[in-house]
């Protein structure tokens, strides 16, 4: 499971940019503001500013949509799992991903949005969704490293949001992180074994972590100099660690599985900093995060397509369910008559 | 059909964990009707054995207070302290009761 | 031991096959939930599988193992009935591709449960007490796939014109194969004789009446059948079960000494 540890402007086409100023009542919106100082939590019929209820819609959707698309690039690898037990395995994470985009979506509706809708602004290209999924898996190693770091690194942004402020995301993040450790254990297992092998599986693994280690950093969304609407997520109680804060957590705790597992991270900076206590690290390169996010990564347009594929032909499927539940209440009612 | 009814209805969820125990919300999830929602229902929520009965009503046909009447629905019962049993002094050399 | 082998190896093809191909909605549905449905038929389907070929491989001993099985065999030993292996759309060449078909799923995953519903209870009483104990947890799994698959049946048969019209045409492309269920092969004769399987052909009355009741409430029309039949189960198949397995098989066998 993956959120986007940033919560982009779904069509500004770049950058955030910070919110205009509150035009909501005062005094409700000085209840609402103690409420979320105390710590406390919004339900769905209490009164809340529209532009938190904005902003959840958008970040609860588009972690809804990361989970659904997710699901593509380890779905790629069922048909091919070398095992039994890792097809078994693959076919239950996925499927949890499945699981966590509709508990996810469920919470957003919560707001007043239909998942329709929120599929629209997928569909249409208007919504984001975590911009690690649009790259490729290409060998089966690839299935675990997205377990053990896409995961990892999902997990240290998600354990926080099971406090979050608005409590059907909250509830929600309880069950996915519940489930999620999973996720991440199977892939880590699965590089274990693999290591164990042959020297062709060991440099797969090699491989695998040198394409994803960069894009997992980035992840965590633009450093927090850049991120102007981060300190309003972590005003509202949203967002509980920062970006930069939540990226040193991951790779403090990513450097010793590394070494555990006998895989070098492709970094000549990483090194361990004794004033600091934490692990520094080289530059990420934003210009191609930002390529990626806006539509321009190598497999946006196929992820998005396929989306879009699988939804509209599943149409006649959602209608024919309605049609026969409609059906059959009619006929119910005019017996009962 | 109108657009607007293109859309699956929401369900709400209730499982019972286990025999003895009672049903807890867990969620909603979509369904054309009653019967394919406890089916979704038993697909979606209890994979991991999670539990042994489900319930599922259709969203909208739920009734909630309102937030705004909490004061009034609520804080009535808070000086009514005389309905906790430890209210009661009673001596010790009656023991448990 | 050969007639248990090659019995057992028929019901674990079949669940493996057909588990292949129902993971292939896993992230393509036609709604979330119904992905999620549709991967827990595939996992209990791929669990029946291996605890089948495990079986196999302790009888067969030395280094045979279920991965041996399910990946290094080639696709005239699989057993399984043909009507597992089809894709999941109307009647194609095997290299042609066209989308999945969620008809064609559903009709498919009905026929087959309806029979594997009655056959697993049969099983319980299997003179093999590994298998009996096989057929009774794939007994309650199978009978939620014939749950699942009969309601979806229903719906589309009544539900709109465009559905009833597509599901029907599953139907008849598919109806016809499941006459190979109903043609008793050696491997099957053998294990009845020996007292581990169980003579299809006494289920035949029972699995019309499950289907005939679902095809009207469903207000489908049962397709006539007769031509070509099938022999999946003495390993002559469709086009089709060379690319299914050609995909499955292909990363174990690029790794022969790998480990996973």
């Amino acid at each position: 499971m993956y959120t986007q540890s940033f919560n982009v402007p779904d069509n500004a086409g770049g950058k955030t940019v910070p919110l205009a100023p509150s035009t909501e009542d005062p005094v409700l919106q000085a209840a609402f503001d103690a409420r979320i100082d105390a710590d406390g939590r919004i339900e769905p019929q209490d009164w809340m500013p529209e532009a938190y209820r904005k902003t959840l819609v958008r970040q609860i959707s588009q972690h809804a949509h990361s989970e659904i698309v997710g699901m593509l690039p380890e779905g790629n690898w069922i048909s091919r799992a070398p095992s039994l037990k890792r097809k078994a395995i693959l076919i239950a994470k996925v499927q949890d991903e499945g699981g966590h985009g509709l508990y996810l979506y469920s919470a957003a509706e919560t707001l007043g949005t239909s998942r329709d809708q929120m599929l629209d602004g997928l569909h249409s290209g208007r919504a984001k969704y975590s911009s690690i999924f649009n790259y490729p898996t290409l060998t089966w190693a690839d299935v675990g490293v997205i377990g053990w770091l896409v995961d990892g690194a999902a997990i240290m942004n998600q354990v926080p949001l099971c406090r979050c402020s608005y409590g059907p995301y909250a509830r929600a993040m309880v069950r996915v992180c519940k489930e999620e450790s999973f996720h991440q254990r199977q892939g880590y297992e699965a590089l274990l074994v693999m290591m164990t092998g042959t020297d062709e599986q060991k440099a797969m693994v090699q491989d695998a972590v040198n394409r994803w280690w960069w894009k997992c950093l980035a992840m965590f969304g633009p450093p927090d100099a850049d991120s102007p609407n981060s300190a309003l997520g972590m005003r509202w109680g949203i967002k509980r660690v920062s970006n930069d804060e939540l990226r040193q957590k991951f790779v403090d705790a990513t450097v010793p599985q590394a070494k555990v597992l006998g895989v070098t991270l492709p970094d000549p900076d990483l090194k361990w900093n004794e004033e600091r206590q934490h692990y520094d690290y080289g530059q990420i390169d934003w210009a191609e995060f930002w390529e990626t996010v806006n539509g321009n990564g190598p497999c946006n347009k196929e992820r998005l397509a396929t989306r879009v594929k699988a939804h509209n032909d599943g149409q006649w499927v959602r209608d024919a369910a309605l049609a026969h539940a409609a059906k059959k209440q009619a006929r119910e009612m005019r017996d009962a008559a | 059909m109108t657009t607007a009814l293109k859309e699956w209805p929401l369900w709400e969820v209730f499982v019972r964990s286990k025999q003895g125990l009672e049903h807890k919300h867990c969620g909603s999830l979509h369904a054309a009707d009653a019967a394919q929602a406890l089916e979704m229902a038993r697909d979606v929520y209890t994979r991991r054995q999670e539990g042994v009965s489900i319930w599922v009503v259709q969203s909208k046909d739920i009734t909630a207070s309102n937030p705004d009447e909490k004061g009034e629905l609520f804080d009535p019962a808070a000086d009514k302290i005389y309905r906790h049993p430890t209210f009661y002094e009673i001596p010790e050399e009656v023991g448990h009761m | 031991m050969s007639a248990a082998i090659d019995y057992l190896l028929h019901l674990a093809d079949n669940a493996l096959v057909l588990g292949q191909r129902n993971a292939e909605w896993c992230g393509h549905g036609p709604i979330l939930e119904e992905d999620i449905a549709l991967s827990n038929v595939s996992l209990d389907l791929i669990g029946q599988a291996r605890l089948l070929y495990q079986l196999v491989a302790t009888l067969k001993g030395g280094d045979c193992t279920e991965d041996k099985l399910a990946y290094f065999r080639e696709t005239h030993e699989f057993r399984n009935y043909t009507l597992l292996e089809l894709p999941h759309h109307g009647p194609l060449s095997g290299y042609a591709q066209s989308d999945l078909d969620y008809g064609t799923t559903i009709v498919r995953n009905f026929l087959y449960s309806a029979l594997m519903a009655l056959l697993w209870e049969a099983l319980e009483k299997s003179a093999n007490a590994d298998l009996a104990a096989i057929a009774a947890k794939s007994l309650k799994e199978v009978r939620y796939h014939l749950r699942h698959s009969r309601d979806w049946l229903v719906r589309l048969g009544d539900g709109t014109d465009e559905s009833h019209a597509r599901v029907q045409a599953s139907l008849d492309h598919l109806f016809p194969y499941t006459q190979e269920f109903w043609v008793q092969s050696p491997a099957e004769a053998a294990a009845i004789a020996a007292g581990i399987g169980v003579d299809v052909t006494t289920l035949r009355a029972d699995w019309d009446a499950i289907v005939d009741a679902a095809l009207a409430e469903a207000t489908l029309q049962r397709p006539a059948v007769g031509g070509y039949v099938t022999e999946g189960k003495r390993g002559i198949h469709s086009e089709h079960l060379g690319f299914l397995l050609a995909e499955m098989q292909s990363l174990a066998r690029a790794h022969p000494n790998g480990v996973w």
